[in-house]
């Protein structure tokens, strides 16, 4: 059976391979003790969440041991009350870090108050934002990470039965999972009387089914309990009547994979990272037009300006920079002229964004905010579960508002009728899906109102990317080389060899292709 | 005892008590679409949110116990804009025909669209359309109608606990439907017409109430002929014959509920193939006859009966149909008349 001493023996052994390991593939480095990754982009950022992602193997549990796996476990469970390890938690103000960022602590601390036969931790996995991946890097990078910090969760509120509910799209990270636990279980750090200690925790995976309302947190219950994904409605808080009505914590990926950290190296110097409301790191998934995408943990309250063009490097092809879209599906964008604001869960709301689960789109002047907006909702109506009437019906009404102007449709009304529906899904829908779902819009209506009204007043989308406002034109720079009006697929570009060409733009269906084939640049979006 | 303010008025509630029950209680009418006092609640309607202040969002008050000291507007101006529309997204996604809607005068979409004066759905786009289920004998299912409340599927679970109808798919495409969308009676569907009292809208109709407005009935309280349950509904009476039965919910026995054959049995009362004349078979076939030739022929042969065999010889077994004092009466006459304790009844058991 795994003891304490034995747990410190294996650390102390893997350890020395671990390091062998390391200097022989030599991309890491070692900074104040710690294993990084080599390379400005890895450099500056503060990696808590992702500390083991890409260093240890994540089939090993040796090398997870290696650095410092499970040790916190083990001195929790040796040293500490339930009450204490609560309190740390608290102290640490580790806030969730899958949207709304309700600290971690007084989840743990609700749950923990109520006396029940059985009680319930789950980890949320079912990552569902367009384009981000933090989670699952996590997941399928460092996976023993979350079963430890679900394991000091199950000892601080009391329960033995844990549930990682993970999305089946991510078959990757499903099987390092699997392979985690029963490696635990067969080291005693999971399943009964773990260490000695008589301490029993298990963990089972329930797999998503594709759901993006699932990862609200009562959707997801209704899931694991086999029924329909489908909100239940907030008579009772979760850490009072969850999973099976049993008291439940439910936390993100990301907070479990800090939470043994927060135990190894002390409350204070957690809260010495980050900003005093949000301290820690948070980790981002960088997309869209920027040079060096990819995931990004930095402390919170770094500028967004930092982020982008310090480890982003910039957006693609030196375009002027347009927004930053944070939050996923239900953030909004924040325009160039506010990217000194600080990321933390503060400075975000207070300009009409979330953080969210960490996703940030770049975006660059040829990004039309109105189809943005849409694009979102698009998201939302599909991803609706279908309960609440301002969800179902209003999303898919605001969506064919947005339709109707980026299509050249619009009128002013459209806009006047878009802003009091968003007020009515944002205060009257029943889960967090519908209450954000009309960020995108009332954000870039904020923001970047000019461009919905050149869309309803003049029928010209400003970016250039609406294709129904949009006609080709060729200029006179055009050399009459004819390479367009053979690549037309409707015929509609009329000219002579070696004479400017025209293009009829009744039959035009802008599909691009002699924008794209044209040597010269002479055919124009306008 | 909770106290609280609602609409500037202090109320007392017994705690753990709904916004929605508290306001009831007081004579506050909170609109509600998916909200039945007998079911779980469901927050899916959202015409009950209220204003509670220090709240971000509006609450639905159906979901939300009364706290200490909370101050609740239950008809602010943001809230009734808010239900306006709410009702008009419902509606614009309706077919706007209640000028020929067998529900039009008891419809709950439409009372609650009177009463907070929307006139039509505004919102022009994609309008659901479904194929008219009508195939089975008893409802009329045309999911057009269906504003998604979810009643019939939580009274069908909860209470007749069949569980036959569920929500599927997702979003604006989801419906309230069998399994693999069979149609209603198909399998498990016991045809009770349970979610039909439930449906607040058009969406699922009591066949043999169709063409019949609900204003051009009289409501007949009676007790079930059926069983020796004795559920009480109302007989739905126009120009003299009875057209249908509906549930009333202040049956002491029953609520609402009723079965199928409860709901369904009136074609029975103006059959042509109802016996009003007695028959008496002669020459191997029935015969028209008078009441006092009928009476006078089983009387004889009772009599004949006894006294050549003894009482035991005859039993009498009485109907489920028939009232108490007509069943007292009835073992009465065999015990003390005919001499036996023969005597049954089909719902003895």
């Amino acid at each position: 059976m795994m003891t304490l001493e034995k747990l410190q023996e294996l650390k102390e052994k893997s350890r020395l391979v671990l390091e062998e390991r390391l200097k022989e593939e030599d991309n890491t480095e070692v900074k104040d003790g710690n294993f990084i990754l080599k390379g400005d982009y890895y450099r500056k950022q503060t990696r808590i969440a992702l500390r083991n992602c890409e260093i240890i193997r994540p089939e090993s549990i040796d090398e997870y041991i290696a650095l410092d796996g499970y040790t916190s476990l083990g001195r929790i469970l040796t040293e500490m009350k339930p009450e204490d390890v609560i309190n740390t938690m608290v102290e640490s103000n580790l806030r969730g870090r899958g949207g709304a960022g309700f600290p971690a602590g007084r989840k743990w601390a609700e749950a923990f108050k109520y006396d029940s036969d059985k009680k319930y931790v789950i980890c949320n996995a079912d990552e569902g934002d367009p384009g981000a991946f933090m989670d699952r890097s996590i997941l399928e990078g460092d996976p023993h990470s979350v079963l430890e910090g679900m394991a000091i969760a199950g000892y601080a509120i009391g329960a033995d039965q844990g549930f990682i509910y993970v999305r089946a799209e991510y078959p990757l990270a499903v099987k390092r999972l699997k392979q985690a636990i029963e490696q635990a279980k067969e080291y005693g750090l999971l399943g009964n009387n773990i260490l000695g200690t008589g301490f029993n925790f298990d963990i089972e995976l329930r797999l998503g089914a594709g759901a993006f309302v699932c990862g609200e947190g009562t959707a997801l219950m209704e899931s694991i309990e086999g029924k329909r994904g489908m909100p239940r409605t907030k008579i009772y808080r979760t850490a009072q009547k969850g999973l099976w009505q049993k008291p439940t914590v439910i936390n993100n990926v990301e907070t479990l994979a800090n939470v043994p950290v927060i135990f190894q190296r002390g409350t204070e110097w957690f809260r010495g990272i980050g900003t005093e409301k949000s301290p820690g790191t948070k980790v981002f998934a960088l997309v869209g037009k920027v040079k060096n995408a990819g995931l990004v943990e930095v402390p919170m309250g770094m500028p967004l300006r930092e982020i982008v063009f310090d480890i982003g490097g910039g957006v693609a092809d030196d375009k002027a920079i347009k927004a930053v879209q944070t939050g996923g599906p239900s953030g909004g964008c924040i325009p160039a002229d506010l990217l000194d604001t600080p990321v933390d869960f503060e400075s975000l709301a207070k300009i009409g964004s979330i953080m969210g689960s960490g996703g940030m789109v770049v975006m660059d002047e040829t990004d039309c905010m109105v189809d943005i907006a849409r694009f979102f909702l698009d998201f939302t109506v599909e991803e609706s579960c279908g309960k609440c009437v301002p969800c179902r019906e209003g999303t898919k009404r605001m969506l064919e508002l947005l339709e109707k102007i980026t299509s050249g449709e619009g009128t002013e009304e459209d806009i006047a009728r878009m802003e009091s529906l968003a007020d009515t899904i944002s205060s009257a829908s029943l889960c967090g899906l519908g209450q954000t779902a009309a960020n995108p819009v009332t954000s870039t209506l904020h923001y970047f109102r000019e461009e919905y009204e050149a869309h309803v007043n003049e029928k010209k989308c400003p970016a250039g990317a609406c294709q129904a406002l949009l006609e080709f034109y060729i200029t006179d720079k055009c050399i009459g080389c004819t390479k367009c009006a053979r690549n037309c697929p409707t015929s509609c570009i009329d000219g002579k060899l070696k004479e400017r060409h025209v293009i009829d733009t009744d039959r035009c269906i802008k599909c691009g292709n002699c924008a794209s084939v044209c040597p010269v640049g002479a055919v124009i979006k306008r | 005892m909770i106290r609280f303010i609602m609409n500037g008025k202090t109320i007392e509630a017994e705690e753990g008590m709904s916004i929605l029950e508290a306001a009831r209680e007081n004579g506050v009418n909170i609109p509600t679409l998916c909200h039945d006092k007998e079911l779980t609640p469901f927050g899916g309607c959202r015409l009950c949110v209220v204003e509670v202040e220090g709240s971000k969002n509006l609450v639905a008050s159906c979901s939300a116990k009364v706290r200490e000291g909370m101050v609740v507007n239950t008809e602010s101006e943001k809230v009734v804009k808010t239900r306006r529309d709410i009702l008009d997204l419902l509606y614009s996604n309706h077919p706007q025909d209640c000028l020929t809607c067998e529900k039009s005068g008891e419809c709950g979409l439409q009372d609650l669209c009177y009463r907070y004066g929307v006139k039509e759905g505004s919102f022009k786009g994609e309008v659901k359309n479904y194929a008219i289920d009508s195939l089975n004998p008893v409802m009329e299912r045309d999911q057009s109608k269906c504003i998604l409340c979810g009643k019939c599927v939580r009274v069908c679970s909860e209470i007749q606990v069949t569980s036959t109808i569920d929500f599927t798919g997702r979003g604006f495409n989801s419906k309230v439907t069998t399994g693999f969308d069979n149609p209603i009676d198909y399998k498990n569907c016991r045809m009770c017409g349970q979610c039909i009292t439930a449906c607040p809208t058009g969406a699922l109709i009591n066949k043999q109430l169709k063409g019949v407005r609900p204003w051009e009935v009289t409501k007949v309280r009676t007790t079930c002929p059926f069983c020796g349950t004795g559920c009480n509904f109302d007989l739905n009476v126009k120009d003299g014959k009875v057209v249908g039965v509906t549930p009333n919910p202040e049956s002491p026995v029953n609520g609402k509920s009723l079965c199928v054959k409860g709901r369904y049995h009136i074609d029975f009362i103006n059959s042509p193939d109802r016996i009003t004349k007695p028959l008496i078979k002669k020459d191997g076939e029935f015969v028209e006859s008078s009441w006092d030739e009928a009476i006078n022929l089983v009387v004889e042969n009772l009599k004949n009966t006894r006294d050549q065999f003894g009482g035991d010889a005859i039993a009498g077994l009485s109907s489920a149909r028939c009232t108490n004092e007509d069943n007292f009466v009835f073992q009465k006459m065999m015990r003390v008349a005919i001499g036996t304790n023969n005597v049954d009844h089909c719902a003895r058991t």
